[in-house]
């Protein structure tokens, strides 16, 4: 199962400039330990610990906040959109 | 000259030098201004700031920009003694920092425009843009225009007529997002990654959010060099409070002001409430919410900056308080009535929270209170459209008029307690029982 995930602007430098990576998982949590698999360092900018996200850190699954759904445990399927994204200031 | 030293980590502390970046690439943290205070002893003086011009940038020595390049002529904004209300809420001392009067486009978002778009130019962005409830877009729209720059505001699809016209007078390109406001942040933050854009609150966030102290160095010197010991401000993404916390300390820290241990207070929309929540449940961790409240300019569900909330009213010994939309109404209608102010939601969250936590003795009726109003009523129209009774029309006849007069007349002594403001009053009561 693929899905495509976007990494942001400041995780760039650690997938070497790609912006959309190809991850498999059946939840968010799978996804997440899929991409820090795969590129290293990652895992130190995402986690603050093991299970748990830095936190700035922003996961959306086809727009919706995974805090909305069911955290790390969010199920996820083929052809999902999953963006990873710093929190930002308000207007 | 300026002070700065270079923009640091808030969360594990990396340095960085000034540039359009606003994250921490290790840990996501935001990034912070720091400063050399040091060298700031015995030359940022009280003296060295009332020798410059009324506006903002007499503030400059704590500001991250050399030169200023806009809002020449925002800030200063009135601080008023509020005698009126003092007397219908039964407390001795209150005051309203009134941004509501903010030049050009009548809100707080002028103090970090300013600062933001200054930097813009500084740092050889020719274009600016925003994530915005409205006032932010209207700011940075006007002062783009000024400046010359090209402009791209984003907002929420659904927000009110006068904040959607009063960024599109100045020219810029509108992008009107089907979503809410965190929905507009989200999107915006991928924007910003693809745009080389100066995006005012994503990545110019550090040097955009230190405009907003600019709010709390004038309420302190326009207090006469004191601080108030209890300040009530608004809370939507979480920006202007820990900075106006910061700016008490910077002041204390300079020796401009006594250190009297100010507390800040948070006030937000019982519709969204995710940093209140938080501060009464004693929990760092802000829950995100899907906003549901009358009060637009504060909708924001996922605050950014809501952790540093939370941990500024926390040091402060402060409190946190939330007003439901009828409660919203009736304090910006108390606020015009009693010191002919009009007010926002955003404004009218923040009256009816005070009344709340003074009411509840959280705040001291003794002691000196400060209302923070940052926006103006006549961008919202719409909220009170219904509140307020349109009187019928009449013939030019003197008769007429006489029979109306006779009829209607409402001038009552606006400090007694009508049926407004004991509504407010009785309702605050209520909600604290």
């Amino acid at each position: 199962m693929a899905v495509k995930v976007r990494i942001p602007t400041p995780l760039r430098t650690l997938t070497n400039g790609v912006d959309i990576v190809e991850l498999g998982g059946a939840n968010i949590g799978e996804l997440l330990s899929d991409l820090c698999n795969k590129f290293a360092g990652m895992d130190k900018r995402l986690f603050k610990q093991p299970g748990e996200l830095n936190r700035f850190v922003n996961v959306y699954v086809n727009d919706e906040d995974i805090r909305f759904l069911e955290n790390l445990t969010t199920p996820i399927k083929d052809g999902d959109d999953v963006s990873i994204v710093p929190a930002i200031a308000g207007g | 000259m300026s002070y700065v030293i270079g923009l640091r980590c808030r969360e594990c502390g990396k340095q960085y030098p000034q540039k359009g970046v606003h994250v921490c690439e290790l840990c996501f943290g935001p990034l912070e201004v720091e400063y050399d205070y040091a060298a700031m002893q015995g030359k940022v003086t009280r003296e060295s700031i009332e020798k410059k011009d009324r506006n903002l940038w007499r503030y400059r020595d704590l500001l991250p920009c050399v030169e200023p390049k806009a809002g020449l002529n925002s800030g200063w904004t009135p601080f008023k003694r509020a005698h009126n209300l003092e007397k219908v809420l039964g407390v001795k001392e209150l005051y309203i920092k009134d941004d509501s009067a903010n030049y050009p486009t009548w809100s707080y978002k002028e103090r970090v425009v300013s600062v933001a778009i200054t930097k813009a130019i500084e740092l050889g962005y020719d274009t600016v843009g925003c994530a915005s409830t409205g006032n932010l877009a209207n700011s940075v729209a006007a002062h783009a225009a000024q400046a010359g720059l090209k402009a791209f505001v984003m907002i929420p699809h659904d927000l009110e007529l006068g904040k959607v016209l009063g960024s599109l007078i100045f020219g810029p390109t509108m992008v009107r997002i089907q979503g809410n406001y965190d929905d507009v942040n989200r999107l915006c933050s991928e924007i910003a990654d693809k745009y080389k854009w100066a995006i005012v609150n994503v990545n110019l966030r550090p040097f955009y959010t230190e405009g907003a102290k600019t709010f709390g160095f004038e309420i302190a010197e326009q207090m006469g060099w004191k601080l108030p010991r209890h300040t009530v401000v608004p809370t939507a993404g979480g920006t202007i409070l820990p900075k106006v916390y910061k700016a008490y300390q910077e002041f204390i820290k300079l020796g401009l002001v006594e250190d009297n241990h100010p507390k800040i207070y948070s006030a937000q929309a019982a519709g969204c409430n995710p940093v209140v929540e938080a501060i009464r449940a004693g929990r760092e961790l802000i829950k995100p919410q899907k906003p549901k409240t009358i009060a637009k300019s504060i909708a924001i569900g996922n605050p950014a900056d809501g952790f540093y909330v939370v941990q500024a009213v926390k040091q402060s010994g402060g409190w946190g308080e939330d007003a439901t939309d009828p409660e919203i109404i009736d304090a910006i209608k108390l606020l015009a009535k009693t010191e002919g102010i009009w007010t926002e939601p955003a404004g009218g969250t923040t009256l009816a929270a005070a009344i709340k936590l003074i009411k509840s003795g959280r705040i001291p009726k003794d002691e000196s209170i400060c209302v923070s109003i940052t926006g103006n009523g006549l961008k919202t129209v719409e909220v009170v459209q219904d509140a307020l009774d349109r009187p019928e029309s009449i013939p030019p006849k003197l008769e007429a008029f006489d029979n109306f007069i006779r009829d209607h007349s409402n001038q009552k002594d606006a400090t007694k307690a009508d049926g407004i403001s004991a509504a407010v009053i009785a309702g605050a009561v209520a909600a604290t029982i």
